[in-house]
């Protein structure tokens, strides 16, 4: 069977969610061969791969490529193409995810699909575009498949493989190495799920007010095990860091239940959100645009409304 | 300092959008053509650098007749003049392409810093800078929320997962940015005025020497091979808060097992 590359979302050594999917979806089409890029591999890295199916591993784990911007990873993948000659590649479709897989697109002269939500096993690759509103299958006709899947698009399954670890080693070309990361500022996370992955998210807007009410936000998503977003009125005004931003240009989620407190559903926020399974809103403007898309919606103040339902939720466990 | 600013056209966001029936691209005389949002934080930080290190900007587009709406939406803002690709070869290109057809233009007219958009509306393929840059073999400075350049040195803050990645290079270099680095001028009457006399060259594919067989529909390296307008969401169920609004949805996620 043929190989399919999956390249590996890691942070920190721990597997990201997304790969898992990416894995499950590839057991489909062929046989998945990880990739790590980057530094942070070990035994339960390679145990995660494997418990979903990967057959192979490539490990390339020097530093250097996680030192420079996105060019490495795109020069080790285009190397693996050339030597495994896979059916497909398949990347999360982070922003990062995207750039990887427009550059591997033009060193290896291949079609890229990016934020696919599905891929058929003749590798047509399902879309959702124009904020949900057409549905499109898109195939590659040149080169090597590459296509960015969306996380939360296949639900992971467990599935040994042999996972047989191959070292690569990449010499770097002076090109990859042009734009040089000379410093990394964590914001702090918190110990919520990650907001891509998240089967439940609850989002705060401006009507939040401040920084400190994000509490109400945090508060209700914690009773329901979810991640918090926001949307870019909270991050632009500083009360919630910039990448938990839903939307055009922050996050694009697809869970399984998405809140929406305090938002009025601008175009661009609905980008990020529009495919979650079920809408709730809650807004005290029953005008608001969010209620278009919302599957059930409450028009109140959010801050009696909120803090009402998540004990109505610690209630009921 | 020679600045070029990658400014697309698209449909509309506020209109409803439309793949043709009969090649399935998107049909962009359906909906009225606007400048893309984030090209215009793109130029907005075109202006600033030139302001801050002098030199010229130059608009750079591809995109049929109609683009030059948006071209001159850019020059009114204060680009000094612009760089129009339009040839009907181009109709159906893809982001391979594209990234394919525009680096033949910049080789052509050169450039110290290209700045772009982080993503389109219409395509949002979030890529073209990154293609661009393994192009031009530049370096890639993407999703930037600020920049700055110190003689040939230049800056980035990066956004990341996680917060954000210093980034530092050489120029010539191409750069993407997000819309929190800036707020865009509106084009004064003066502006407006002026822009209606700025030079706009128009290049045809030839004329960039962009080989005609790897452009265009016939040749994308990807392509669609159906689409469906999506079912409607149904319309859902929305209340009032009588006082027991929180109490209302928790009913309503526990029907849906959430709770
Ligand atoms: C290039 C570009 C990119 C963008 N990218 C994004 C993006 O990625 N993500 C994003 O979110 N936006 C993005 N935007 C911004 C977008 O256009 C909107 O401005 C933004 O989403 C508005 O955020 P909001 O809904 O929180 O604020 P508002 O639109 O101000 O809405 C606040 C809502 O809160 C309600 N409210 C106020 N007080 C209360 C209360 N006490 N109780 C209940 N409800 C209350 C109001 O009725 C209102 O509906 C982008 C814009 C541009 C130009
Ligand atoms: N046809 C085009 N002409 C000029 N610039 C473009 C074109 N297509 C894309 N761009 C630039 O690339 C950015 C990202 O586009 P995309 O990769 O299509 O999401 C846009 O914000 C523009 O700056």
């Amino acid at each position: 069977m043929a190989e399919i590359l999956v390249l590996v979302d890691h942070v920190d050594g721990e597997v990201k969610k997304v790969t898992l999917e990416l894995l499950t979806l590839a057991r489909s089409l062929g046989e998945p061969s990880a990739v790590w890029a980057g530094p942070g591999y070990a035994a339960d890295a390679k145990a995660k791969l494997a418990e979903y199916g990967a057959e192979k591993v490539y490990v390339a784990d020097d530093a250097d490529i996680a030192d420079h911007v996105v060019a490495p990873k795109a020069e080790l993948l285009a190397q693996l193409v050339g030597s495994a000659s896979p059916a497909a590649v398949l990347i999360a479709a982070s922003q990062e995810g995207k750039e990887i897989a427009g550059r591997l697109a033009v060193k290896t002269e291949s079609g890229v699909i990016t934020d696919a939500v599905g891929v058929d096993s003749d590798l047509t690759a399902e879309l959702s575009i124009f904020g949900g509103g057409v549905n499109v299958k898109s195939r590659v006709k040149t080169g090597t498949p590459i296509i960015a899947i969306r996380p939360n698009s296949t639900a992971p399954e467990a599935s040994q493989g042999a996972a047989a670890e191959e070292r690569v080693t990449v010499s770097l070309s002076d090109s990859a190495k042009a734009a040089r990361v000379v410093e990394r500022v964590k914001q702090e996370k918190g110990a919520r799920p990650e907001l891509t992955e998240a089967a439940i998210v609850v989002s705060g807007g401006r009507g939040v007010g401040s920084a400190d009410k994000f509490s109400v936000i945090e508060e209700l998503a914690d009773s329901l095990g979810a991640a918090v977003g926001a949307s870019r009125a909270a991050t632009d005004a500083g009360w919630y860091p910039h990448q938990f931003q839903v939307g055009q240009t922050g996050k694009t989620v697809s869970p399984q239940l998405y809140i929406a407190v305090g938002i009025s559903g601008a175009i661009q926020h609905r980008a990020g959100m529009q495919t979650a399974k079920t809408i709730v809103a809650i807004n005290k403007d029953s005008e608001a645009p969010i209620f278009e898309l919302a599957d059930y919606g409450v028009v109140g103040d959010l801050h009696t409304v909120t803090p009402q339902l998540t004990e109505e939720i610690k209630k009921r466990k | 300092m020679n600045i070029v600013v990658c400014v697309k056209q698209v449909p509309d966001t506020a209109t409803e959008r439309k793949l043709r029936p009969d090649d399935k691209t998107i049909d962009r005389e359906a909906a009225e053509g606007v400048i893309n949002e984030i090209c215009e934080y793109a130029v907005e930080e075109a202006l600033r650098l030139k302001e801050a290190h002098g030199g010229e900007v130059t608009v750079l587009t591809m995109g049929p007749s109609k683009a030059t709406d948006t071209i001159r939406k850019a020059l009114a803002m204060g680009a000094d003049k612009a760089v129009h690709l339009v040839d009907d070869a181009l109709h159906g290109s893809d982001g391979l392409q594209t990234s394919y057809a525009l680096a033949q233009v910049l080789k052509k007219i050169g450039f110290d810093v290209v700045i772009l958009g982080s993503e389109s509306t219409d395509a949002r393929m979030g890529t073209l800078a990154a293609m661009l840059a393994e192009r031009l073999d530049a370096p890639q400075l993407s999703l930037a929320n600020k920049v700055e350049i110190d003689g040939s040195t230049i800056r980035i803050q990066r956004l990341t997962d996680y917060g954000f990645d210093r980034v530092e290079a050489s120029l010539p270099a191409v750069v993407s940015v997000v819309e929190k680095i800036n707020e865009p001028r509106y084009p004064s009457f003066k502006g407006i005025m002026a822009a209606k006399k700025k030079p706009v060259e128009t290049l045809s594919v030839a004329d960039a020497e962009i080989d005609a067989a790897k452009v265009g529909l016939a040749s994308a390296a990807t392509e669609v091979v159906d689409f469906a307008v999506a079912p409607p969401r149904a319309a859902g169920t929305i209340v009032k808060d009588e006082g027991d609004g929180g109490v209302k949805v928790a009913e309503f996620l526990a029907s849906k097992k959430f709770v």
